[in-house]
């Protein structure tokens, strides 16, 4: 009994990972195709990498959005960190169910409705000193910080939640006041929660077309938007080669990012334990 | 005493910044604007609060308000594309023009109100497909051994990582007349013409299925990973067979991540406009791709806001039931 669940398990698994798989391996795999019919194998060639980089239009568009994600995930782990640890430390207070429910709103929120709420904001607010009055860069960024600073909130909030609280209530108890104890205790245990916030906010701020198209003004094309047209007139190489160094960049950092959090984490256990070791407490399982 | 020799992430910045506030708070302007701060009844803490507070108020709920205001209005010719709803009448009284024309269109005209069915259709048929894949998956990994876990939770959230627009396009190449999927087959002789799979509410099914599948994934992985399994072992002691005990036990414990997960793929769902645009027929009739057409081909501002609003009163009730079980799932876990 238990080695029939045990197998169709392994077959869903296994199942489920090439659905998820096949598509990204076959467009890195016909990037490479010397053909223009995009699946019919031509032999093996690097052509479409080179007009990939001939293509001016198409890397303005890269280095605009690769900037736009910058500018939103440095402001998105600002305020996103702010919300996480209001949320997380700072119990009750007045307003905190709008809060909460205003970071979690954006989370699931239909793509359609937030860029459109965004842009009549903008248009409404166009007239005042102080607010862009062509809409571009500015305008997509404050929308890429609204909609990803809910991501990092979650991500903060979460390892706030598991983190003891009475190292910062030792701190306070010697006498730092809480700013202090925010920058030297909790900040460096929350670091690798603001490090996955950041990467997170960066990638989905470079991937938006939906919110990014409502926000941008008439002669804002980023790299979204661009593939979005190019797709829409139909399959070309120039994107498959595009795909592939987009996922391997991704590949090559999450998992270095993944192999460096891990090996923290386990330096960070392995010294809680000799210390607690060496203050006569046995180490909690 | 133990040596400590790892240095955490950050951890030198932050004594460094540390010490530059010991510095600052010696510093006379800084305690000036403190002391001013105190006695207008401003502590650290309000500001703190005030940060996300107002960023989300001015960017999130304001804006709310200004597309109720604009699905009042009439369009017009000019900047911007709508009339105002107040203004000064002839003998300085001000005049308010509600325009509730948008709402009755909508409620009147059979293409929105099967826009509207069609997504939600569309939205749950996806979403009980990603359930059927997405929960054995999770509990596969659940239940693997802790050294594959991580690796198989990293293969869920990688796809995540990478460009949605791009996994779109992939599924193109492999959908049309002439994709890999139809060249497989008539090489292996299953089939002499291609089968017509693109701009299909098949395609948009798959489209979708294979986008949201992560994040029904991961709430689950969260909830099931948590799960006792004395419980489990109990229960078979007890004489119920390991389905039984799955269904008795494992399922009805599940269900606030079950819940999460389907609202994480329901509720952007119905919205979606990018998979039914580039897989999904030209007919294929989604309130995403109404309201887009809406605003950027008619140019119809308060039209695209009232379908706004109404997709929004659909939504409120799936959007409070994530929120409730979001709170109780983070409550839990503070509580762990």
């Amino acid at each position: 009994m238990n080695q029939n669940r045990s197998f169709f398990l392994l077959t869903v698994l296994v199942l489920g990972f090439a659905f998820l798989y096949i598509p990204i391996l076959s467009v890195i795999a016909f990037s490479f195709n010397e053909s223009k019919l995009v699946t019919v194998w031509g032999g093996f060639s690097t052509k479409w990498y080179g007009v990939l980089f001939d293509d001016h239009q198409m890397l303005d568009g890269v280095w605009l959005s690769l900037r736009i994600a910058a500018v939103t995930a440095c402001g998105a782990v600002i305020i996103g960190t702010f919300a996480g640890l209001v949320l997380a430390r700072f119990g009750k207070f007045r307003g905190r169910t709008t809060l909460a429910g205003m970071v979690t709103a954006p989370l699931v929120m239909p793509e359609v409705i937030t860029g459109l709420s965004l842009l009549l904001l903008f248009v409404a607010f166009a007239p005042l000193p102080l607010v862009p009055d062509q809409r571009g860069f500015s305008t997509i960024a404050i929308a890429h910080i609204t909609l990803t600073m809910s991501y990092v909130t979650v991500v903060v909030q979460s390892r706030l939640s598991t983190m003891d609280e009475s190292l910062e209530e030792a701190a306070m108890d010697l006498g730092a006041r809480p700013a202090k104890v925010f920058l030297v205790i909790t900040l460096p245990i929350i670091a690798p929660a603001i490090v996955s916030g950041w990467l997170l906010a960066f990638t989905l701020s470079l991937d938006d077309l939906v919110i990014a198209s409502f926000a941008a003004g008439p002669s804002t094309n980023t790299l979204p938007m661009m593939i979005f047209s190019k797709v829409r007139l139909g399959v070309t190489p120039e994107i498959n080669a595009l795909a592939t160094l987009m996922v391997s960049t991704v590949t090559i950092f999450v998992i270095a990012a993944g192999v460096l959090m891990a090996r923290q984490e386990k330096t960070r256990q392995r010294d809680a334990q000799m210390a607690a070791a060496t203050a006569g407490v046995l180490p909690q399982p | 005493m133990a040596q400590i020799r790892y240095v955490p992430l950050g951890h030198r910045m932050s004594s460094r910044m540390g010490r530059f506030l010991d510095t600052m708070s010696h510093f006379p302007p800084y305690r000036w604007s403190m002391d001013v701060a105190r006695r207008l009844g401003v502590t650290g803490r309000t500001l703190v609060i005030a940060v996300p507070w107002i960023w989300l108020m001015l960017f999130f709920l304001i804006p709310f308000v200004i597309v109720l205001k604009i699905s009042f209005a009439d369009t017009r010719l000019g900047v911007p594309p709508y009339t105002s709803l107040v203004e000064w009448g002839q003998a300085g009284y001000l005049q308010l023009k509600l325009n509730i024309g948008n709402y009755l269109f909508i409620l009147k005209d059979s293409l929105y109100f099967e826009a509207f069915l069609s997504s939600v259709k569309v939205a749950t048929i996806s979403t009980i497909f990603c359930l059927l894949l997405g929960y054995p998956m999770s509990y596969g990994i659940a239940r693997a051994s802790p050294s594959w876990r991580n690796t198989l939770l990293l293969l869920i959230i990688l796809p995540f990582w990478t460009s949605f627009l791009v996994r779109v396009y992939a599924w193109i190449g492999l959908l049309r007349n002439n994709g890999l999927i139809n060249n497989v087959l008539m090489g292996l002789g299953i089939i002499d013409e291609p089968i017509v799979m693109m701009q299909t509410d098949f395609a948009m099914y798959v489209g979708i299925v294979y986008s949201y599948l992560p994040f029904m994934i991961l709430p689950l992985y969260s909830n099931l990973e948590k799960h006792d399994n004395t419980l489990l072992e109990a229960a078979v002691d007890l004489g119920a067979t390991p389905f039984k005990a799955f269904l008795r036990v494992t399922l009805p414990l599940s269900m606030p991540g079950v819940i999460a997960g389907s609202m994480l793929v329901f509720i952007p769902a119905v919205g979606e406009f990018v998979i039914p645009r580039l897989l999904g027929g030209t007919d294929s009739l989604m309130i995403g791709r109404v309201l887009w057409d809406e605003f950027f081909s008619n140019r119809n501002w308060p039209m695209a806001s009232a379908v706004a609003i109404a997709l929004l009163l659909v939504l409120v009730l799936p959007i409070m039931l994530f929120q409730y079980f979001q709170a109780k799932e983070t409550a839990g876990a503070a509580h762990r």
